[in-house]
C-alpha cells in the first residue's frame, strides 16, 4: 500500500538512530565504571600527599618554597582547563565553559590579565575564539592518561609561578559527584591556601634528608602534579557518566518519536482504507 | 605487646598496603633507613628500592617502590612512591629483559640517547633485581 510510505522510512531512520545511542550507552556505562575504578584507586595517593603538606605547613620550616609564598601583586591569573576530548556527553563541558567565563568577566573587571594552559579538545576549540592568552595545550589523552602525559602542561603554569609571571594558578574541572551529577569546579591550585587548621603551639621541624629545599621542592611539585591528575581522572569519569545519561535520554526521545510516528502512520492508514471502503460504497450506491 | 606504628605505602595508581608494623625498613637517598615507633619527623626522597615491613609477629611484607617521597611522623609512616608493587609481583623474566636492552644501549652509546635517563633506568633494574634476590634468599631460609 501507497500510504505513509515517508513515514515508514522516517520510523525506519529514527530505529537506526536509536541502536547507534543504545549502543553507545552501553559503550559508556562500561567506560565509566572503569573510569570511576581509577579515579578511586589515586584518591589514596592525593589523601596522603595533602596530609604531609598539611604537617609541612605547620611545621616551622626554615625554607619557604616559592609555591607557599604569595606575590606582592595579584594581577595576572593562570588557569589550566580540563575538558573532554569529544562532545556527545550533555552540557558537561557548557556547563564548566559557562562558569568559566563568568569568572574570567569578574577577574577582568577586576583588573587581572588571564593566561590559559588547556587540557582536552573541546576546550581548545571553545577558548580559541576568545582571543584568550592561551600557553599550551594537551588533546588525545585517551581513557587512561599517564601522569607524564600531564606533566607537560602542568609545568608551564608551574615555571611560570615560580618565574613570577602569573600570581595565581587555577583549576577548573569537573567534580563527580554521582553518576547522574557532576559539577564544574574551579579552585586554587597556587598560592597553596593556607591549612585550616589551628597552628600547633611548640616548634618542630622535620629532619630533612639529604636537604630541605630539595626535598620540598620534590614533594610540592609532585603534589600539584597528583591534583592535575586526579583532575583530569575525575574530569573522564565524568565524562563518560554525562554520555551515559545524554546517550540514555536520546533512547528514551527516539522511542517516544517511534511510537507517535507509529500512531500517526495507523491513523493515516485508517483513513485511506475508510475512504477507499465509502468510495465504492458510494459507488455501488450509484449504480 | 610490642610497640607498633602505622605504616602507608601508595602509589599514584593505587593503595599498596596500609597497616601496623613493629618496624619498616626503606631506601632513603642518603642510604637504608630503619623506622622504629616514635621515630622523630623526617622528610626525605627515596631511592628506588625494597620497603620492608616488619609486621606484629614476625613476619615481614616486602614492597618494590622506583622512588618517592618518604614522610615519618611519630606515629606514622607515609611512603608516597612513584610506582610500587608487592615484591612477589616483580616479573623477574620481563625485569631482566628490560636489564638487557639498557645494557645494550649503555653499550652502543648513541648519540641521541639520554646518558641520564639510561642511567636512572639501570638503577632501577638493579634495585628490582636486588629486592627479588632478597625475597628469594629469605624464601630459602
Amino acid at each position: 500500500m501507497a500510504v505513509g510510505k515517508e513515514i515508514r522510512t522516517k520510523i525506519a531512520s529514527v530505529k537506526n538512530t536509536q541502536k547507534i545511542t543504545k549502543a553507545m550507552e552501553m559503550v559508556a556505562a562500561s567506560k565509566m565504571r572503569k573510569a570511576q575504578h581509577r579515579m578511586q584507586a589515586a584518591r589514596p595517593y592525593a589523601r596522603k600527599i595533602m596530609n604531609v603538606i598539611t604537617h609541612l605547613a605547620r611545621a616551622h620550616a626554615e625554607y619557604k618554597h616559592p609555591f607557599l609564598i604569595n606575590h606582592a601583586e595579584d594581577r595576572r591569573i593562570g588557569v589550566i582547563i580540563v575538558s573532554s576530548d569529544r562532545g556527545l556527553c550533555g552540557g558537561l563541558n557548557s556547563n564548566l565553559f559557562r562558569d568559566l567565563l563568568r569568572r574570567f568577566n569578574e577577574w577582568k573587571k577586576a583588573g587581572s590579565e588571564i593566561e590559559l594552559v588547556i587540557i582536552g579538545n573541546k576546550a581548545v576549540s571553545f577558548f580559541n575564539r576568545f582571543g584568550l592568552k592561551i600557553d599550551g595545550q594537551t588533546t588525545h589523552i585517551g581513557d587512561a592518561p599517564g601522569l607524564e602525559q600531564l606533566i607537560g602542561a602542568a609545568k608551564i603554569m608551574l615555571d611560570k609561578y615560580t618565574a613570577n609571571e602569573i600570581d595565581r594558578l587555577y583549576l577548573a574541572s569537573n567534580q563527580f559527584v554521582n553518576s547522574m551529577t557532576q559539577k564544574p569546579r574551579i579552585e586554587q591550585l597556587l598560592p597553596l591556601p593556607p591549612s585550616a587548621e589551628q597552628e600547633l603551639k611548640h616548634h618542630w621541624d622535620y629532619i630533612y634528608e639529604p636537604e630541605a629545599q630539595q626535598t620540598i621542592d620534590q614533594l610540592l611539585t609532585r603534589y600539584i602534579e597528583s591534583l592535575i591528575y586526579q583532575g583530569v581522572v575525575e574530569n573522564i569519569a565524568c565524562e563518560q557518566a554525562a554520555r551515559m545519561v545524554a546517550m540514555k535520554s536520546a533512547s528514551d526521545n527516539a522511542t517516544n518519536l517511534i511510537s507517535e510516528l507509529q500512531l500517526i502512520y495507523n491513523k493515516a492508514r485508517q483513513a485511506a482504507i475508510t475512504q477507499e471502503l465509502s468510495e465504492i460504497v458510494a459507488g455501488a450506491a450509484a449504480v | 605487646m610490642a610497640m607498633t606504628i602505622h605504616v602507608d605505602i601508595v602509589s599514584a595508581e593505587q593503595e599498596i598496603f596500609s597497616g601496623v608494623a613493629e618496624m619498616v625498613f626503606a631506601p632513603g637517598v642518603m642510604g637504608e633507613l630503619g623506622i622504629a615507633p616514635h621515630h622523630s619527623p623526617l622528610l626525605t626522597y627515596l631511592a628506588p628500592g625494597e620497603v620492608r615491613v616488619k609486621l606484629p609477629g614476625g613476619a615481614e611484607e616486602s614492597f618494590y617502590v622506583s622512588g618517592g617521597i618518604l614522610e615519618i611522623q611519630p606515629h606514622i609512616v607515609t611512603v608516597l612512591s612513584d610506582t610500587a608493587m608487592r615484591a612477589e609481583d616483580l616479573d623477574e623474566a620481563a625485569v631482566l629483559k628490560a636489564k638487557e636492552a639498557v645494557d645494550r644501549a649503555m653499550h652502543e652509546r648513541t648519540a641521541e640517547m639520554e646518558y641520564a635517563k639510561v642511567l636512572a633506568e639501570q638503577a632501577e633494574i638493579a634495585a628490582q633485581l636486588l629486592t627479588l634476590q632478597r625475597l628469594r634468599r629469605r624464601a630459602g631460609r
